[in-house]
């Protein structure tokens, strides 16, 4: 089931459409990856998720029904560019954004109190924001988009700011999140990071979502078909006798291992490679050449980019 | 309508609990009494030096007659002529030459040369000096025996006391020079907040949008509940920086009164009465110095500090504080929105400024005509009328006029509050981008 839906959403700029009719469904209980180059249009997407602003066509769907105003309350968002009021004292402050969120006074202290203790911010409490540093500040405003236990969270390049030890505590956080049954936007430049955490991902370039669906899903159709393996035994072999529709791309040497690559029709299987090979050379290793989301990235928006201009 | 209230708590506390909140409460009242004192205080340590005037007399009609007073002294030298005393003015270090024209009972004019401008203090003593005597010579040339002692007979000094009733046939008495001060006091004291707690929207508007924490807010709550919680919660602070200012007042001007001028629980007709066998005594002697503040003067404005009816000025003056206020508030929040440091706010400062520097010429003219057609026309516009209409009030203007005023006020800021809510609401989330007034007016159109 769906968690959230936008159909066809429309939203216009003085001078430029930021959104053209942008679809996407994000499943409940997963990881949603939104991706694109800068500029792209997801900060607008990610605000009308938020109700921040309204779209001029479209529709938005929350648990299977249209959105309400008061649905802001089950969503939790961490904006890309930070900040929290300087002057205020962190758990005051902490208090103030959780009630805002509609949690009580008695929830909101609660619910910090246990944070506070998880993440060793206890001593925090009483110290004025600029007292902290920028990462301590991060993590104070990663409780507060929490707290109230929204369904959905909408983290906008989330581990921008933190150090690897802090980053990976939070990669964590977030996969924990997810176990406990919340619903992830998740936006980020990080395409390592996507490949780890994202199930389903959305791909927007100039305004448009021109990649949607399931990470595996999207991988396989992006695959070249070629395979790496390493072997013992005698190149030649494999020079002169593998048959017509295996193509050797590579075929190299290095410490009396051979290291090559084959790309083969698109319709062949593993298994197939594997019979054709073993006759002939003695296996160390072979797994397919599975492009990276970094590499699908690149492409997709690349070719469409190539599309445009020549249109 | 929760969420409002929290916003207007927290921008309230965060306020009143501030270091300088405390400050300007309690040095606030001694700033406005300093602001009131220090001037007259200057006036009068002004001329303590003492001039030396030269005297040359062409008529010999004032030779040793001029009444000298501290620090006014008079010289007549003999046998120097006004221009040898012209060129030597240096040397012997008169003040001034005083010169009188021996048509002076026909030109009525003398002259004062000095090297620099003589205080007005000086030029007046002379002026009436001169003015008397000839009045005396003029008199006496009608032959009258006994002139001197009918003169200082006749001398008489009336003090006018306004006393009118109310419809209980109280009496109370009126004094225009106070009614011309509570309005020029409450018009600064408008002009003022305005832009004090404007500004301060301006600042937290600002704040928010730099820091970047108004996008977590606004996926909270709605921008116009930000934006409304914030003006009222800095207008509060205002409010009550305000009662506190004016409570503090009424306590240090009480514990006056009763210290000083204990006979004011009496009414103005029994004060009036038993002055008369003090007076009496004191009119017989010629009041020689007419600078000396006349003793009941004092007692005679805390008197008519009863006949104002702070009720309605008081009221008055919050209507139009909470009016202005926010009518101008909601300008500043336009500002706020639209820049991304203060120093960017200058562009549109200028527009918000005039109207209220314009409001402040027009209250020093409505002082003196507090019934014509400027101070009329400038108590209905909405962007001066807080501070315009608030000085005729105290000169009670007619009821219709102080209520379609008001009724202008309240419309006006209804309408600027929703016209700044929807610039507010785009503005906020726009960065890096100078605004200019083109592009406010396109965010004012935007689709909400």
């Amino acid at each position: 089931m769906e968690l959230f839906q936008a159909k066809n959403v429309v939203k216009e700029f003085s001078n430029h459409r930021a959104l053209n009719k942008v679809s996407i469904s994000v499943p409940e209980n997963t990881i949603f990856g939104l991706l694109g180059p800068n500029g792209a249009g997801k900060t607008t997407l990610i605000r009308i998720i938020n109700q921040i602003t309204a779209p001029d066509e479209g529709e938005l769907f929350f648990q299977g029904r249209k959105m309400q105003p008061d649905d802001i309350h089950y969503i939790g968002y961490l904006p890309e560019e930070r900040g929290l009021y300087k002057k205020m004292k962190v758990g005051e402050q902490a208090v103030y954004l959780a009630q805002l969120k509609g949690l009580s006074r008695q929830d909101a202290m609660k619910k910090l109190k246990y944070w506070f203790e998880k993440f060793e911010m206890t001593e925090w409490w009483n110290k004025k924001v600029e007292e902290l540093s920028k990462g301590m500040q991060q993590k104070v405003q990663f409780v507060i988009t929490i707290l109230h236990e929204p369904k959905l969270l909408i983290f906008d390049e989330p581990f921008s700011g933190f150090d690897p030890i802090n980053a990976n505590l939070l990669k964590n956080e977030i996969l924990e999140l997810k176990r406990n049954g919340s619903t992830i936007i998740f936006s980020t430049h990080n395409m390592s990071s996507v490949e780890e955490l994202c199930d389903h991902i959305s791909l927007i370039n100039k305004s448009e979502v021109i990649l949607e669906g399931q990470i595996f899903d999207i991988k396989k159709n992006y695959r070249t078909n070629v395979y790496e393996f390493s072997y013992t035994g005698d190149p030649e072999n494999l020079l002169s006798k593998l048959s017509k529709p295996y193509e050797l791309l590579t075929n190299t040497t290095e410490n009396h291992i051979h290291f090559a690559s084959i790309k083969t029709p698109s319709e062949d299987t593993d298994n197939h490679l594997l019979k054709e090979l073993i006759p002939l050379v003695n296996i160390v290793s072979f797994n397919e050449l599975i492009p990276s989301m970094n590499d699908v990235f690149i492409r997709v928006v690349e070719e469409t980019n190539k599309k445009n201009s020549i249109a | 309508m929760h969420k409002i209230l929290l916003i207007i708590q927290r921008e309230y506390l965060t306020r009143v609990k501030k270091k300088s909140f405390l400050v300007m409460t309690i040095l606030g009242p001694v700033l406005f009494a300093a602001f009131m004192v220090i001037p007259a205080w200057l006036a009068t340590m002004e001329d303590t030096e003492v001039k030396t005037i030269a005297v040359v007399d062409s008529t010999n009609i004032f030779y040793k007659i001029l009444p000298e007073t501290e620090f006014i002294k008079f010289i007549y030298p003999e046998g120097i002529s006004l221009k040898d005393l012209q060129n030597s003015f240096e040397q012997l270090g008169y003040s001034a030459i005083l010169f009188i024209p021996h048509n002076i009972l026909s030109s009525n004019t003398s002259i004062l040369y000095s090297n620099k401008q003589p205080s007005l203090s000086v030029s007046m003593h002379i002026e009436n000096s001169i003015e008397k005597e000839i009045e005396r010579q003029k008199l006496k040339a009608n032959n009258i025996e006994n002139l001197d002692e009918i003169l200082k007979s006749v001398k008489t000094d009336i003090d006018l006391r306004n006393i009118s009733w109310n419809e209980e046939g109280q009496e109370k008495e009126s004094n225009t020079g106070l009614a011309m001060g509570i309005g020029y006091g409450s018009g600064m004291l408008i002009y003022f907040f305005i832009f004090l707690f404007g500004a301060q929207v301006m600042r937290g508007v600002i704040e928010e949008k730099t820091n970047r924490i108004v996008e977590v807010i606004v996926s909270s709550v709605r921008p116009f509940q930000l934006m409304m919680g914030k003006i009222v919660g800095v207008g509060l602070v205002g409010l009550t920086q305000f009662v506190l200012w004016v409570s503090l007042t009424f306590l240090f001007v009480g514990v006056v009164q009763k210290v000083a001028f204990p006979e004011l629980s009496k009414t103005p007709t029994e004060q009036v009465l038993s002055q008369d066998i003090m007076n009496n005594q004191q009119l017989q002697k010629p009041q020689m110095n007419f600078t000396e503040p006349k003793p009941q003067m004092l007692e005679e404005i805390f008197t008519s500090l009863g006949s104002v009816n702070f009720g309605l000025i008081l009221g008055m003056f919050i209507f139009y504080f909470i009016g202005g206020y926010l009518l101008y508030g909601s300008f500043f929040a336009i500002i706020g929105s639209a820049v991304d440091n203060e120093a960017d706010t200058q562009q549109f400062m200028l527009p918000v400024t005039l109207p209220l520097i314009i409001a402040i010429f027009v209250m020093i003219n409505t002082i003196n005509n507090p019934d014509g057609q400027l101070a009329f026309w400038f108590s209905m516009i909405p962007l001066t009328s807080p501070v315009v209409m608030m000085v005729r009030i105290p000169f009670h203007p007619p009821a219709w006029e102080i209520i379609l005023s008001a009724l202008i006020l309240v419309i006006t800021f209804v309408g600027s509050t929703w016209m700044a809510g929807k610039i507010y609401r785009t503005g906020i989330l726009m960065y890096g981008k100078k605004a200019s007034y083109k592009e406010l007016w396109k965010w004012f159109r935007y689709k909400s």
